[in-house]
């Protein structure tokens, strides 16, 4: 780290860089200027039209300018690398431009129907094809079946996380368990829905409920609450465990007293991630809640008298075929609305969660 | 959680026998409530090996008066009329448009989530690469159901100069081939894999960020020491040490992309048969069948849906395992 104050004021050296020829810094600006001024004249003078193969036709001549200028400048390896930086810089793009698509449209589509009434109302009594109405009978039913998951999927998922970490070690049964959390997180959302059908409504014989609806969503977090906490207590420091032993506290108070609270802000965010995911489910709710036009609070309604809890997505899907396929009509307008507070639902929870994560990380 | 009367413990240092002996480090001793707490957490992580069972089971149970009844071969039948005097259904349809639009889906979505993890691992600024990963994360927040929505009524109509476009200079391939007259609707698998492709990206590419950041430090600094560039460093350091776990990575995106349900079942024009014409109106998959016939279903016609949603379960699950049984090898070989 030695300064060297010596020979700050000689000139510059000027012998070519060791490195070679090299393009001047601004050349890869100079080729995007290029490549985009030769597009428009192409676009101008030829049968050549549209947003998208323009953007396309740019980005192929930027690559091949720039690869084909650098071959001659700089030699074969720079010019490879120069086309890979390319390569990965656009498929960022490509990987970021739908998503950017999906919100724009979302919001461009869905902003006209939101409204007090919207957020406030059922739709009852409200034809479908009328404008009127509103989710409020939705978000009520999705907040009350999220919950329920929740409360469910929350202890049980931090107990087993517990396990692996706390008890398991190396064992046998351990790395079984661990196994198949990782597999049961790719059980797609549609089979974990016809395994409840069979399970809870075919077997037992109970009917349709949000509650059902719960049960469906409770196998899809599950391993997402796993996972995230199983991360979390691997983080606690053995010293703190070491030093409750050290003090004669039992395992268990110190998992409970002294791993769980250390671990809890991480823990907290793993289990809103979780709900996040499964808030937007829609498969599985298809085939376990009902179709109702009703506000409904009690999750477990599911009689001919009381119709079971409608819930957000699936609102959207039968709002949707409502519409059938008239991108125009009343109900593919609401269906939009419905998928615009979906998604802000969605995303206020996994910022709060980011927040927490940010706020409460694991004190080592 | 424990509520057990045995709180007498831990009011001092207390002086039990000798440690028990074992490899990892267990509590001062063993007490009561360790046992009941040691019990819950077995329970609780036991309980996840009995929902997994409980599903190959019920789906089984469920599944098999249907079969019984079917008239047809059921794997190479392409039909699904269950509920009509002869009870005719088949998976062969089913099969086939889930594999070629997951299949799809993988091809345009492996490429790109690579190019995106080794772009945010070795290409963006520092300080922006958590809120760039972040970014393409976010994709996996959208809804399925919106994605379905947005498949439809935007990327479809956007679609048909695309498919034209291919019919024109690629139409000697059967899968490009565009016959029909009417302007294309791109209700179809091509749309579909698209969307799919964008479903699993987040997935694929978050994986292989976390393989990625594994990479031998040193390796990497001694590619670049000995004059490689940075491309030449990923071809030489990373890409052989993350070559595994890539490609579970893009196993699990094709898991994902078997079982997606709803922006399927929107896109999907629901027709029963096998074209290898990607981009002509049809298609329909395991789970968007599911979802369409469930509520006409009668008694055969929900057994025979619960037998398809085995097949899917079999499927996504031999996926899964053998992404989880490369991931399990790709650690060994970093411990």
């Amino acid at each position: 780290m030695a300064v060297s104050t010596g020979s700050r004021t000689g000139t510059p050296p000027a012998r070519p860089s060791l490195r070679g020829h090299r393009l001047p810094r601004f050349a890869p600006a100079g080729f995007a200027v290029a490549a985009v001024l030769v597009t428009l004249l192409l676009w101008a003078t030829t049968g050549f039209a549209g947003r998208a193969g323009f953007v396309v036709a740019a980005a192929l001549l930027y690559a091949v300018l720039q690869t084909a200028v650098s071959f001659g400048v700089e030699g074969r390896r720079q010019a490879m690398d120069r086309l890979f930086t390319t390569l990965v810089t656009v498929a960022f793009l490509v990987a970021a431009a739908p998503l950017v698509l999906i919100i724009w449209y979302t919001v461009k589509e869905g902003a006209g129907a939101l409204s007090g009434t919207f957020l406030t109302h059922s739709m009852f009594r409200i034809n479908p094809d009328n404008p009127g109405g509103g989710i409020y009978h939705a978000i009520v039913g999705t907040l009350i079946q999220s919950a329920l998951a929740t409360v469910i999927a929350a202890p049980l998922g931090v107990l087993a996380a517990v396990y692996l970490v706390e008890y398991g070690g190396r064992r046998r049964f351990a790395r079984a368990v661990s196994f198949f959390f990782d597999v049961m997180t790719g059980v797609p959302s549609i089979v974990a829905g016809l395994f409840v059908y069979a399970f809870w409504i075919l077997a037992l014989g109970f009917q349709k409920s949000g509650f059902a609806g719960s049960l469906a969503l409770l196998i899809l977090m599950l391993p997402v609450i796993i996972r995230s906490s199983e991360e979390m207590l691997k983080l606690v420091p053995n010293e703190l465990r070491e030093a409750a032993y050290a003090l004669g506290v039992p395992k268990w108070r110190t998992i409970l007293r002294v791993v769980l609270p250390t671990a809890l802000g991480g823990i907290v965010t793993g289990i809103m991630l979780g709900v996040a995911r499964i808030m937007g489910e829609t498969a599985p709710l298809l085939l376990l809640v009902g179709i109702n036009q009703r506000i409904e609070f009690n999750p477990f309604a599911g009689t001919v008298a009381q119709v079971p809890q409608e819930s957000l997505p699936t609102f959207i899907f039968e709002q949707f075929q409502l519409a059938a396929g008239n991108t125009d009509s009343e109900p593919f307008k609401r269906a939009w609305g419905a998928a615009l507070v979906l998604i802000i639902i969605i995303g206020l929870l996994s910022a709060l969660a980011r927040l927490i994560a940010r706020f409460a990380r694991v004190r080592g | 959680m424990s509520q057990q009367p045995t709180l007498g413990a831990a009011t001092g240092p207390s002086v039990d026998g000798p440690p028990v002996a074992g490899s990892e480090i267990s509590g001062a001793a063993v007490r009561p409530g360790d046992r009941v707490f040691r019990g819950l957490t077995v329970a609780a992580g036991a309980t996840v090996l009995v929902i997994m069972a409980a599903i190959a089971v019920f789906l089984v149970y469920r599944s098999v008066p249907a079969l019984r009844d079917n008239t047809v071969n059921f794997f190479t039948f392409s039909q699904w009329l269950p509920d009509q005097s002869p009870v005719q259904f088949g998976i062969a349809a089913l099969l086939f448009h889930t594999l070629v639009t997951g299949v799809l889906a993988m091809i345009l979505a492996v490429p790109v989530a690579l190019g995106v993890a080794l772009f945010i691992t070795f290409y963006a600024p520092r300080r922006a690469a958590a809120g760039l990963g972040y970014l393409i994360d976010l994709l996996a927040a959208v809804p399925s159901i919106v994605y379905g929505l947005w498949g439809f009524a935007f990327l479809a109509p956007h679609l048909s100069g695309l498919t034209l476009f291919l019919d024109k200079w690629l139409g000697w391939i059967p899968l490009f081939d565009y016959q029909l007259q009417n302007r294309p609707n791109n209700l179809t698998d091509f749309t579909a894999g698209i969307i799919l492709a964008v479903m699993i990206l987040p997935i694929i590419s978050s994986i292989s960020r976390e393989v990625f950041r594994q990479v031998p430090r040193e390796q990497v600094e001694a590619a670049l020491a000995l004059g490689a560039t940075r491309w030449e460093m990923i071809r030489t350091a990373v890409l052989p040490f993350g070559k595994a776990g890539a490609v579970s990575a893009s196993i699990l995106g094709l898991g994902r992309a078997l079982g997606e349900t709803l922006a399927v079942t929107i896109v999907l024009s629901n027709v029963y048969g096998i074209s290898w014409h990607l981009t002509q109106t049809g298609g329909v998959t395991f789970a968007s069948n599911i979802a369409l016939k469930y509520g006409e279903a009668g008694d055969t016609g929900t057994g025979a849906l619960i037998a398809s949603g085995l097949c899917l379960f079999v499927i996504t699950l031999a996926v899964n395992f053998s992404a989880q049984l490369l991931i399990g090898r790709q650690q060994r070989k970093v411990a």
